[in-house]
């Protein structure tokens, strides 16, 4: 049985500086659970202000949003990091690895936060998702003493310490060379096809868009 | 430990130089307001302990009266043109049940009568004009604690001694009058009596030294030519000095005497208090409040630097209120080091001050570890650093992180 983990209905934005302008015209889609879902259009098209909607990060929009099949517009942002927390893992086009802190710990404290193990508990379940990207012996460096490649993955891995219900990318493999692109697209895929991991990602690399299940393309904010 | 703070800490471990810097800006600040403020407390300390050598708490004696009009309920105030004070009997009727009432009060420790005569004190050839106060010797000694200014001969002796006299070190010095000499008093009556010098006190009290001698309550009265019952001031002390205007009041209104505290009696030098204790406080909350803005200014790179990892701790969850924490409790750490090497500092500073011998007056700087001193100090420093990291933490915890992440 195919579950729904994401629906837009009806979904408008607006950007009101330096002129009204809709971004974001009538969005309504579904995204199944295990998909592996990739964004792509050109700048502009809406494709990452989509995203940022759809991450609860951003509040400011009309129609409505739900996630688990739970309602998400108009929670307090309090109650949407909470949310964020559980179930949504983000990697971005940048590492952002808090650089004064070991791999291990970056990949720690989504789980500290959600305080629903204890330290130690989430530390072995913090090298078993380095493990699963090949990083266990880096764990105990501090961040900033990775390759980039490294650090994405470790970005990776703190996305997955929560066995999140959703992982949301922000051109994932942007700051890459073909090879750590790879590296990080046969990781997503082997997350979809042998952990049943929902992800979507906004990117503009044909190529990995062609690889995932499913492609949304974008043009001035409508999906076509 | 919980996560926030585990993350303070480590900024504050990572960037050890910064939280150096700010914590050594709240060291010095908080150990200058200490060491201030317990200067303040040391200088009004040695005042009126200096004050109170001479004078007490509250002083009742009868004011002169304005001559009013003897027919009541007249529609003019004066039926005189040209109305006149009165010097009429400055004298305290009935003396003994006004004290009695006075001591009845609970505040009341001591109440003593005494009688000042204006003299001049003659010995040979030489002449000194002053004031010689009669005084009960027992409760007087309670009251100024003369005994512990006493330079030479006996208090004790003055009680024995109906015709003894006590002189301050100033007339001693001029009149070349030991203890055992004879010096002669002439009072306004023109009263001439012998005295025999018992003891001769210092003050260090110059002016009060060179005019001032102690005699019997009643043989002070033989030199204005009055009886027992004359006496001119009922000087009373208090539990709390502080106190002293109410009670006065109080007193004034049961007596129907007038009653002065000894702040009033001493404007100039508590006004001279009062500006001290002003341009002190000033400075030394300026000098605090200088070391919070050292925070401040910290706190705010570090939000700025760290704009990334707040962008992405909010991404995973973590909510405005545990921003603030992160920053805020970093900037109360940062406090608390300077807190506790200011508390430090400041007794070293007051430890060295106190050894330090001035003269005159006062002899050692007067100075001492001011507990109330201490703890308003900490309590100062700990609120202006805890607001020193709120306003740039207040600013951290509303980065919008799509706006980072879009960048």
């Amino acid at each position: 049985m195919r579950q729904t983990i994401l629906k837009t209905e009806n979904i408008d934005k607006y950007f009101y500086d330096p002129i009204e302008f809709q971004v974001l015209k009538n969005i309504s889609f579904e995204v199944q659970k295990g998909e592996f879902l990739s964004m792509v259009g050109k700048s502009g098209s809406g494709k990452s202000t989509l995203l940022y909607v759809l991450s609860t990060m951003d509040t400011e929009y009309k129609g409505n949003l739900f996630i688990d099949n739970e309602l998400m517009t108009g929670l307090s942002t309090d109650k949407l990091a909470a949310i964020r927390n559980e179930k949504i893992g983000f990697v971005f086009q940048f590492h952002y690895l808090l650089s004064e802190f070991t791999c291990l710990k970056n990949v720690m404290i989504p789980a500290i936060k959600l305080g629903k193990y204890s330290e130690k508990e989430i530390e072995e379940k913090a090298y078993e998702k380095l493990k699963i990207l090949g990083l266990e012996d880096q764990a105990l460096k501090p961040a900033n003493k990775l390759s980039g490649g490294q650090q994405q993955r470790v970005a990776i891995a703190r996305a997955l310490i929560n066995d999140p219900l959703l992982i949301m990318g922000d051109e994932p493999t942007g700051n890459l060379d073909s090879k750590n692109t790879n590296i990080v697209f046969d990781i997503f895929q082997e997350l979809t096809q042998n952990y049943g991991q929902t992800i979507i990602a906004v990117t503009h690399d044909d190529d990995f868009a062609k690889k995932s299940d499913r492609i949304i393309e974008m043009k001035d904010g409508l999906i076509i | 430990m919980n996560i926030n703070t585990e993350i303070a800490k480590t900024y504050i471990i990572s960037n050890k130089k910064l939280t150096a810097v700010a914590a050594a800006g709240v060291v010095l600040g908080m150990s200058i307001y200490i060491f201030m403020n317990s200067m303040l407390v040391g200088f009004d300390k040695s005042s009126s302990a200096s004050i109170f050598k001479t004078t007490s708490h509250i002083r009742v004696y009868k004011d002169d009266e304005i001559s009013k009009v003897l027919v009541k309920n007249s529609k003019e105030n004066y039926l005189i043109i040209n109305p006149k004070i009165v010097p009429s009997n400055n004298t305290i009727i009935n003396p003994k049940l006004i004290s009695e009432t006075i001591l009845k009060q609970p505040e009341v420790t001591v109440v003593t009568p005494q009688v000042s005569v204006n003299v001049f004190y003659n010995n040979g050839k030489s002449q000194i004009s002053g004031l010689a106060i009669g005084i009960k010797p027992e409760e007087a000694n309670v009251m100024y604690n003369i005994k512990s200014f006493m330079a030479e001969g006996n208090f004790d002796l003055l009680k024995s001694n109906p015709n003894g006299i006590i002189i301050g070190s100033g007339i001693a010095e001029k009149m070349n009058a030991k203890i055992g000499d004879n010096i002669n008093l002439t009072s306004s009556k023109s009263v001439i009596k012998t005295y025999k010098v018992v003891g001769i006190f210092k003050t260090n009290n110059s002016k009060v030294d060179k005019s001032n001698s102690y005699v019997n309550l009643a043989s002070s009265q033989q030199l204005l030519k009055e009886g027992a019952s004359y006496i001119t001031d009922i000087n009373v002390n208090i539990v709390d000095p502080e106190k002293a205007k109410a009670i006065a009041e109080k007193i004034s209104n049961i007596t129907g005497y007038k009653a002065e505290g000894w702040k009033e009696a001493n404007e100039s030098a508590m006004a001279a208090n009062k500006m001290r204790k002003m341009i002190i406080t000033f400075v030394s909350l300026t000098i605090l409040l200088v070391a919070g803005f050292g925070i401040y200014n910290i706190l705010n790179m570090t939000v700025s630097q760290k704009i990334n990892d707040i962008a992405i701790l909010k991404a995973m969850g973590f909510k405005g209120k545990d921003v603030i924490r992160i920053f805020v409790t970093q900037a109360v750490t940062i406090g608390i080091m300077g807190v506790i090497g200011g508390m430090i500092m400041a007794t070293v500073l007051i430890t060295f001050l106190k050894k330090v011998y001035v003269g005159g007056d006062i002899g050692y700087f007067p100075i001492d570890y001011e507990p109330t001193k201490y703890l308003q100090g900490v309590v100062i420093g700990l609120v202006i650093t805890f607001f020193a990291g709120y306003i740039p933490a207040k600013k951290a915890a509303k980065v919008d992180p799509v706006t980072i992440f879009r960048k």
